[in-house]
């Protein structure tokens, strides 16, 4: 139980700090390199959870494929690789207001209501359990997904594309 | 391992994504700071999937996964288009709706 808790404090830490490097840096480049440390922490932290399938699903369909597209947005839109100007809102202090009371409010009502509850011991779930819950409860949502995802791949390339006269 | 502890450090990363999504003004980086939104409640799910022995959380966090690649893929099409009209993604520049 003590190395699981040193590995979240690790985990917890790195993922905080490039956290707020993804949102206070201003070259876009660094903010998605960032981005990934911050990925690869919630798929740590999935690990430690037990959640094998969900880990490994975040490295490959995060840090695989979104942060390439991210990186490609980057590209296309012509930024420069160096810092970039005019990334931020002139006024910062009223998010910042704003983050700070929201997670004043959600951390007071998480300590009211879990403290001290620990988490089960040992509760690995493979890919076979994930997936006999997707193909036996769950079939109708996942089917869903893979036509909301066919929708999401014609949708992009049409808006995308150029006009042809 | 408590599940306050997953709790609070998945609201820390919501409060800083929500912060980003206020505070930035390039349209990819809002698009990036949607994605530690989403990582935050990913989080919540697993850990209550783990609090209480059911796999229903794993499956929506795969869920909320496969919505967030969608999310992007268009995401990024429209700034993309935004930019091929208006050769900026300055978000604050895009405001032809305002009355």
């Amino acid at each position: 139980m003590v190395a699981q808790n040193v590995f979240f404090a690790i985990l917890a830490l790195l993922m905080i700090v490039s956290a707020l490097k993804v949102v206070t840096t201003n070259n876009i480049v660094h903010a998605a390199l960032w981005l990934v440390l911050v990925l690869a922490g919630v798929a740590g932290q999935f690990l430690l959870l037990g959640a094998e399938f969900v880990g490994v699903t975040q490295i490959l369909v995060y840090i695989g494929a979104v942060i390439v597209l991210l990186l490609f947005g980057v590209m296309l839109t012509k930024a420069s690789i160096g810092d970039e100007e005019n990334i931020n809102m002139p006024n910062r202090v009223l998010p910042a207001v704003i983050g700070t009371l929201m997670f004043a409010v959600m951390s007071y009502s998480i300590i009211d209501s879990y403290r001290g509850k620990e988490l089960p011991k040992e509760t690995v779930t493979n890919a076979a359990m994930v997936s006999d819950s997707i193909f036996s409860d769950y079939i109708i949502p996942f089917e869903a997904v893979s036509v909301l995802l066919l929708a999401a791949l014609i949708g992009a390339v049409v808006i995308a594309r150029k006009e042809v006269a | 391992m408590t599940i306050a502890q997953y709790l609070l450090l998945s609201s820390v990363l919501f409060c800083i994504g929500i912060y980003g999504v206020l505070a930035r003004k390039n349209g990819v980086m809002v698009l990036m700071s949607i994605e530690l939104i989403l990582n935050a409640v990913n989080i919540n799910l697993v850990a209550f999937s783990a609090l209480t022995d059911n796999i229903a959380g794993e499956v929506f966090a795969l869920f909320v996964i496969a919505i967030a690649a969608a999310e992007v893929g268009v995401g990024l099409a429209i700034v993309l288009l935004i930019f091929r009209n208006k050769k900026s993604v300055d978000l604050s520049e895009i405001d032809q709706m305002k009355g």
